[in-house]
């Protein structure tokens, strides 16, 4: 069985009180013309990751709008999956040894794929490169529109997979991409989608003010005290010992706590390193926090996201860095590392403010303390920013958008 | 209550950005741009900048906000922002103004020119999708129901967007007002009210504020 069933249903209404009735009124006119359409969702797991998750949500929304919405799990043996996760590092630009026999095996799983998944829809979007040969099949004149929706980045593959990969890409009718920063130059359109939030789960939603207190001072932190916060795993491209030694600067001036929260470093070499590293840069002072938190704890993210006064998101690299468009969802300050997806979602001075140095970043931060009024103006205008740009339901609506485009340009 | 000559037809409208393949890092590459983008790319960094950030007051275009950000040039900047666009009926006049003042930045300023950005600006365009929505509007009253319950995306398509369809100094409101009602002096007070240091909401609650002193003489 390779048709996943659908879980999470939230209806559109819960979206109201947040959205307003015009905004949710307009995903239904423009679902309108879209009313029975079919439409095949292809990846390569029905549970954990970012995009298994994305699915979970857009899924019942789209059926709710009357569309015919599936999704399709591809199968494939332990060897496939060793191929493509050779093929995802060589095209986040890993210098890797790929073989013909790999090409052989990504190839041939997509074959037997082709035979048995149900591709029937009038849209078929294909997510990330393990499944893009699926279009090889495609018929001239096959009236079903093909879409890539690319959610890596692209943007320093390596030659070898890439040229192998592009002859299949060029077969879509478009593609989608998560930041202009992550596509690359094809010859089929190139469409922007990106990444979202739910405000409706238990790591964005609203909170009781008391569960948060008890959140925060569970901790042993100080809620009458400024709070710096940056909650990442604990890796070196987060740069939490840069974060460190900016909430140093800012100490001097003002009498404020550090929080670094992160995901469980005990099975990751790497992370049990970088977390000794910030232990020692945090020496004794009992001002900075350092959480190791489980896996998942949304609710604990969340609480500490919204006792926080400004949420820092200092990485040296970063893909789209969605944990910025969480504070700004929480109508939270940020100061943040113009890298990645960050510089689209904090717009310098109207959404939060960019930095790139360590001192920057302390300097932003003591601005933003000295000058609450544009802390929470930031924070009220980061929010409306997500509102419009970073929520599920926008990316639903773009797809609808997409989806008549395609239509209507034959 | 006058009765308009013809309806005004509310629509929904829905943006999905697409990016191009051209981008600038530094001061001259972003002239280059300027003069090879498509007149879609033009009016995506211009006029649509004004959709997409609606909720923002004093952002003016996204050629400004990138010289500021991206390759911290606050006097180049300064005056990309000054940039009205009210004052345009054709990209080609746009694009003119806006490549004059990035070329006099290049000549003034060549070492400075070539200084790799922060991040890297991508010159896209928008593919814009309208529907008619289910209701129209004859009379003042009707129409001030009928904005009430438009989304942003829409009061955006038919206040800003429209100026260049219309290729008049003027939006979809002013110009029903005007040709349907024969409200000229309504349409010339909506057609004032400043997109620049509004936002979306504001301006029409300006706008409504207007239709209720024009319903109250």
């Amino acid at each position: 069985m390779t048709t996943v069933a659908e879980r999470n249903a939230l209806s559109l209404d819960q979206y109201v009180p947040l959205l307003g009735s015009a905004e949710v009124e307009e995903l239904r006119t423009l679902a309108g013309p879209l009313e029975g359409s079919s439409v095949v969702m292809v990846n390569t797991t029905a549970v954990g990751g970012g995009v298994a998750e994305l699915l979970s949500r857009t899924i019942p929304l789209m059926r709710e709008l009357g569309l015919e919405p599936r999704w399709e799990v591809m199968r494939g043996a332990q060897e496939f999956f060793e191929v493509t996760k050779r093929f995802h590092n060589a095209l986040h630009g890993r210098s890797l040894e790929i073989t013909a026999r790999d090409f052989e095996i990504f190839l041939e799983y997509n074959r037997r794929n082709r035979q048995s998944l149900s591709l029937d829809g009038r849209f078929i979007v294909i997510h990330d490169p393990q499944p893009a040969a699926l279009v090889e099949g495609r018929a001239a004149g096959d009236s079903r529109r093909w879409i890539w929706r690319c959610h890596i980045d692209l943007s320093r593959p390596d030659p070898a997979v890439w040229n192998f990969l592009e002859p299949f890409v060029a077969r879509y009718d478009g593609s989608i991409f998560s930041s202009p920063e992550f596509s690359r130059q094809l010859s089929i359109p190139q469409y922007l989608v990106y990444p979202s939030i739910d405000p409706l789960t238990d790591k964005n939603r609203e909170l009781e003010p008391e569960f948060i207190e008890r959140v925060v001072s569970g901790f042993g932190i100080d809620a009458r005290r400024p709070i710096l916060t940056q909650i990442s795993r604990f890796d070196r491209l987060k740069d939490p010992v840069g974060v460190v030694r900016s909430y140093r600067l800012v100490k001097r001036y003002f009498d404020c706590q550090l929080v670094l929260a992160g995901g469980g470093a005990d099975d990751d070499p790497e992370g049990s390193a970088v977390l000794a590293e910030v232990r020692e840069e945090a020496g004794n002072d009992a001002d900075i926090h350092l959480l190791e938190l489980p896996a998942s704890s949304p609710l604990e993210i969340n609480a500490l996201q919204r006792a926080s006064t400004i949420v820092i998101q200092k990485s040296l690299r970063e893909g789209f860095g969605l944990t910025v468009a969480e504070a700004l969802w929480k109508k939270k300050p940020v100061v943040a590392s113009a890298v990645g997806g960050i510089p689209l979602q904090v717009i310098h001075k109207h959404t939060g403010l960019l930095a790139h140095s360590v001192e920057g970043t302390a300097y932003q931060i003591r601005y933003l303390l000295s000058h609450p009024d544009l802390a929470r103006r930031l924070g009220e205008q980061g929010h409306e920013h997500v509102r419009e740009s970073f929520l599920i339901t926008g990316n639903v609506k773009r797809y609808l958008t997409l989806f008549l485009h395609l239509t209507r340009s034959g | 209550m006058i009765t308009a000559s013809q309806p005004f037809q509310f629509s929904t409208a829905a943006y999905l950005t697409q990016v191009e393949n051209q981008k600038a890092t530094c001061a001259v590459e972003l002239l280059e741009g300027l003069d090879h983008a498509s007149d879609a790319a033009i009016f995506y960094h211009t006029f649509q900048s004004l959709g997409r950030y609606h909720f923002l007051e004093g952002f003016s275009n996204d050629f400004a906000q990138w010289v500021l950000a991206g390759l911290n040039r606050p006097e180049l900047a300064e005056r990309l922002a000054s940039v009205d666009i009210r004052d345009y009926v054709t990209i080609v006049e746009l694009r003119a103004d806006l490549r004059r003042m990035v070329a006099e930045f290049c000549d003034a300023h060549p070492v400075e020119a070539r200084h790799q950005a922060f991040e890297t600006f991508y010159f896209s365009r928008d593919v814009e999708i309208t529907i008619p929505l289910s209701w129209d509007a004859r009379t003042l009253a009707g129409f001030r129901a009928g904005l009430e319950r438009l989304s942003h995306a829409s009061f955006y398509h038919h206040f800003i967007a429209s100026r260049l369809r219309l290729q008049l100094h003027t939006n979809d409101f002013s110009h029903w007002f005007s040709t349907a009602l024969g409200m000229d002096e309504l349409a010339a007070k909506t057609n004032r009210i400043d997109i620049y240091t509004n936002t979306l909401d504001t301006a029409r609650r300006e706008l409504i504020e207007l239709l209720d002193a024009e319903v109250r003489q």
